[in-house]
């Protein structure tokens, strides 16, 4: 292995095939993301992993790395981006992380902690968004989804069935059930799906298990998500 | 029904790649995709019916619930602002007794707005079922009133209704002398075909669809790829605001394009080809299984093309309302009978496009430039044009002049030249190259139509000095949030953050750090956002920004900060609670300094 591309003048090897997020992962440098899952094919949606490679803006959970790649990762421009983006996320949605029971172990939230985001910046939506607690072990609140398509993938490429998937266009854009009803009760969801424990965010929930760790003991309060993250993707990486 | 769907699903021979021409079919029977149809479609094309309402919900032209018999669209593009629009949309809407957006009570009739038709030099125009109304007038509505309240079926409509005219004023290089039938292949055929990519190569010909990738390269890419299972792509998605050259072209000129596909079947060695017209040139759709149909009879088609030993056929493949779609990438997922979403790259579609086989996508005039360059020769191409920007441009010329129309010009061409030509007096400024192009005021009218200047896909509007330019922005900003796909936040949550912020400082919301806050938003979403629609979609207001900084300073209000919403309003519902009225119950936007 002596291929190498550098990020922020650190030099990293790769091996063919590796994205640029795949290889910084590897040597422990931590590239913001939300829609991206080692596990899973990369979706390069939500676009925080957005690197500077050679003076082009590309994203690192897709883009293949190659002999040579100058990357800027954490630089103070893609930062702020990097934040901006993440109050979008905020603000399209309904996210009052005080009342909800996944703060603490929440990306959302700790990639805003992160990124040092202090406020929404930009004015909220509001949208009006249902709620789907029809399935006894499994609860779906829209209000809280971010699109990264992660349950959808984790539906289709692990638990072998097609639960979930985005529809709609634009800021329209939802998360819908693959049930005659569209209601979680009738697909054929189980608890011990890999999909229903992958939601990035508290838009799928499993029920009855809520403040079972209490606030103060969760993921992101003692650790931020850089860490966190390298810790468990690396671990992954080498399974 | 279920004898219905059941035929509809044979006819297009059980293939999942089929469902955008599938769903169109049960939208034009049932005005709307009803519930049991998807269940149907969903089991016998093996798909999850999640696919299904995905493609549903994703394109403009297809309903979860009932749009009238009648469905009535109405162009909102600029240009149709400028003939006229909003007058006639009133008349209809009063004529016909249905708002716009609605369908009326007796299910008979519906009218809501669509993004550009593509007929902006005879607008205000609109859609019914799908087909091209254009020139509408009050005693058009009248007439379209009676029929609709008569319930008379659509081929018994008076065929004037449906006349679009080809406007062609300035023919050029190519639009002058159209090839004769097969001459382009037989050409290639004498000369050899590697000889006639050499000459392709020599012609410098680039990509008319705006972004001018040299078309010779795409196409040798695409041949040394080891996939011998290739595709050609005819991209007749014209979308951009303002455009409609693919429209005459496809009326006009379609043999010559299609033989362009041939062509480039023959130098990359396809077998396989489709043209993706989109939705609004549905008139034109019988016309060209027409021509195919003819084509294969001269034998220009199918096995043994001119006694050779190649084989190739074009499928038409019709959009269903998405501006995307006109993203090569995004256009590929659609031919899969798929939601337009733009592909991560790489792989390039040289590499791996159509259902993951090496594709070559190109423009309408793309096309039809490589079948004369088969004739004639590279140089005789290379020999107009400038230095980086090589034979004509086919340009649709719309709003403010005396002649809109199809005019073609050699690259180089000022703006000032083609104003003359087609008689614009009076001119505020220009919008080159749609909304995704470049604004530019009445003092750059020496600048070119190049690539390495002013480059455009074809579309070019005129606005004179009584236009406001605000008006035209918004119109713009609106345009991109609604065609927005949603795929990449910066461009699904920032183009609509964009609509709002613009519509805030337009209506005198606006303070003092709100344009400052307005272009942040824009670099935003330009540098990050996942293809060219988001790259591109804060163009309008920023460069008219950067032109007429004035004009937004001059909407802002005095004061540090402004809400951005109404008070006073949002207090309606606490009166309504609370039983008051008075003066106490009321609350002034700003503090009055």
């Amino acid at each position: 292995m002596n291929k190498t591309i550098t990020i922020d003048g650190q030099v990293v090897p790769f091996k063919d095939g590796q994205t640029i997020m795949e290889a910084a992962t590897e040597a422990g440098v931590y590239i913001p993301h939300l829609c991206h899952h080692p596990e899973f094919t990369p979706h390069g949606s939500c676009k925080l992993c957005t690197v500077n490679v050679n003076g082009r803006t590309c994203s690192a959970c897709t883009f293949p790395a190659m002999e040579g790649q100058q990357i800027l990762n954490d630089a103070k421009e893609l930062n702020e981006d990097r934040k901006k983006i993440t109050q979008m996320l905020f603000v399209e949605g309904n996210h009052f992380c005080p009342s909800c029971e996944k703060t603490g172990n929440c990306q959302l939230q700790a990639v805003a902690y992160h990124l040092n985001m202090l406020d929404d910046h930009f004015p909220l939506f509001y949208p009006h968004r249902e709620l789907d607690a029809s399935h006894a072990e499994v609860l779906i609140d829209h209000n809280r989804c971010i699109f990264c398509t992660l349950c959808v993938r984790a539906s289709q490429e692990k638990d072998g069935k097609e639960v979930f998937a985005i529809s709609g266009r634009g800021i329209n854009k939802h998360l819908i059930v693959n049930a005659e009803s569209g209601l979680l009760k009738d697909s054929n969801l189980e608890v011990t799906d890999q999909a229903a424990h992958i939601c990035p965010t508290g838009a799928i929930l499993i029920k009855h298990t809520a403040y079972q760790v209490p606030i103060g003991e969760r993921l992101y309060d003692h650790n931020q998500i850089d860490q966190v993250s390298l810790n468990r993707e690396k671990l992954q990486d080498e399974q | 029904m279920t004898a219905f769907i059941q035929h509809l699903i044979e006819q297009n021979r059980y293939q999942s790649t089929h469902l955008l021409a599938i769903l169109r079919a049960v939208q034009a029977q049932y005005f709307y995709i009803p519930h049991e149809a998807i269940e149907q479609i969903a089991q016998q094309l093996d798909i999850p019916r999640t696919q299904i309402i995905g493609v549903i919900e994703f394109y403009s032209f297809l309903h979860l619930s009932p749009r009238g018999q009648y469905d009535l669209l109405i162009s909102d593009s600029i240009t149709d602002h400028l003939l006229g629009k909003h007058e006639i949309t009133a008349y209809l809407e009063q004529q016909l007794h249905v708002k716009l957006g609605e369908v009326r009570a007796d299910g008979v009739v519906s009218l809501a707005n669509t993004s550009c038709t593509g007929l902006c030099d005879q607008g205000p125009a609109g859609l019914v079922n799908g087909y091209a109304l254009p020139h509408l007038d009050k005693a058009k509505v009248d007439q379209i009133t009676a029929l609709i309240n008569l319930q008379i079926p659509l081929d018994a409509w008076p065929q004037d209704l449906f006349y679009v005219e080809d406007n062609l004023i300035k023919a050029g290089l190519l639009l002058s002398a159209p090839i004769a039938l097969g001459e382009a292949l037989q050409a290639a055929f004498n000369r050899g075909l590697p000889e006639t990519l050499s000459e392709l190569d020599s012609s410098g010909l680039r990509g008319r669809g705006g972004a001018g990738f040299k078309t010779a390269t795409k196409w040798k890419f695409c041949a040394e790829e080891a996939n011998a299972d290739r595709i050609v792509v005819c991209n007749a998605d014209e979308g951009e605001p303002g455009t409609f050259k693919d429209r005459v072209l496809l009326n006009t000129y379609a043999h010559q394009v299609f033989e362009g596909m041939t062509l480039c079947a023959a130098l990359i060695g396809a077998k396989q080809g489709f043209l993706y017209l989109r939705g609004e040139y549905c008139h034109l759709h019988e016309k060209l299984i027409a021509i195919l149909a003819e084509r294969r009879q001269a034998g220009l088609l199918g096995t043994q093309i001119l006694g050779a030993d190649f084989t190739f056929d074009i499928e038409i493949c019709l959009g269903a309302g998405a501006y995307i779609c006109g993203e090569e990438s995004a256009l590929i997922e659609s031919l899969e009978g798929k939601m337009g979403i733009p592909r991560n790259r790489p792989p390039y579609p040289v590499t791996q496009g159509y259902l993951g086989k090496p594709t070559v996508v190109n423009n309408v005039e793309t096309f039809m430039a490589a079948a004369r360059i088969a004739v004639n020769g590279g140089a005789w191409f290379a020999n107009i044009g400038t230095d980086t920007s090589k034979g004509s441009k086919i340009l649709s010329i719309c709003g403010d002049c005396t002649q809109p129309g199809i005019y073609e010009v050699p690259f180089g061409t000022s703006i000032q030249s083609i104003l003359d030509d087609c008689g614009a007096t009076d001119v505020l400024g220009v919008q080159i190259g749609g909304p995704s192009g470049t604004f530019i005021s009445n003092n750059e009218f020496d600048r070119l139509i190049a690539f390495e200047d002013l480059a455009t896909g074809g579309s070019f509007i005129i606005f004179n000095q009584h236009r406001n330019i605000l008006d035209i922005v918004n119109n713009f900003t609106h345009f991109f949030a609604h065609e927005s796909c949603g795929f990449c936040t910066p461009c699904r949550v920032g183009t609509s953050l964009l609509k709002n912020q613009l519509d805030k400082i337009i209506n005198g919301h606006g303070s003092a750090g709100d344009v400052v806050a307005l272009e942040e938003l824009c670099q935003v979403i330009k540098k990050q956002s996942h293809c060219g629609l988001g790259q591109t979609a804060a163009n309008p207001i920023l460069t008219t920004l950067e032109r007429y900084p004035e004009l937004y300073q001059a909407q802002l209000k005095k004061i540090s900060y402004e809400p951005g919403f109404d008070l006073d309003a949002a207090l309606e519902t606490a009166r309504r609670l609370a039983n008051r009225d008075d003066a106490g119950a009321h609350l002034a936007q700003i503090e009055e300094s």
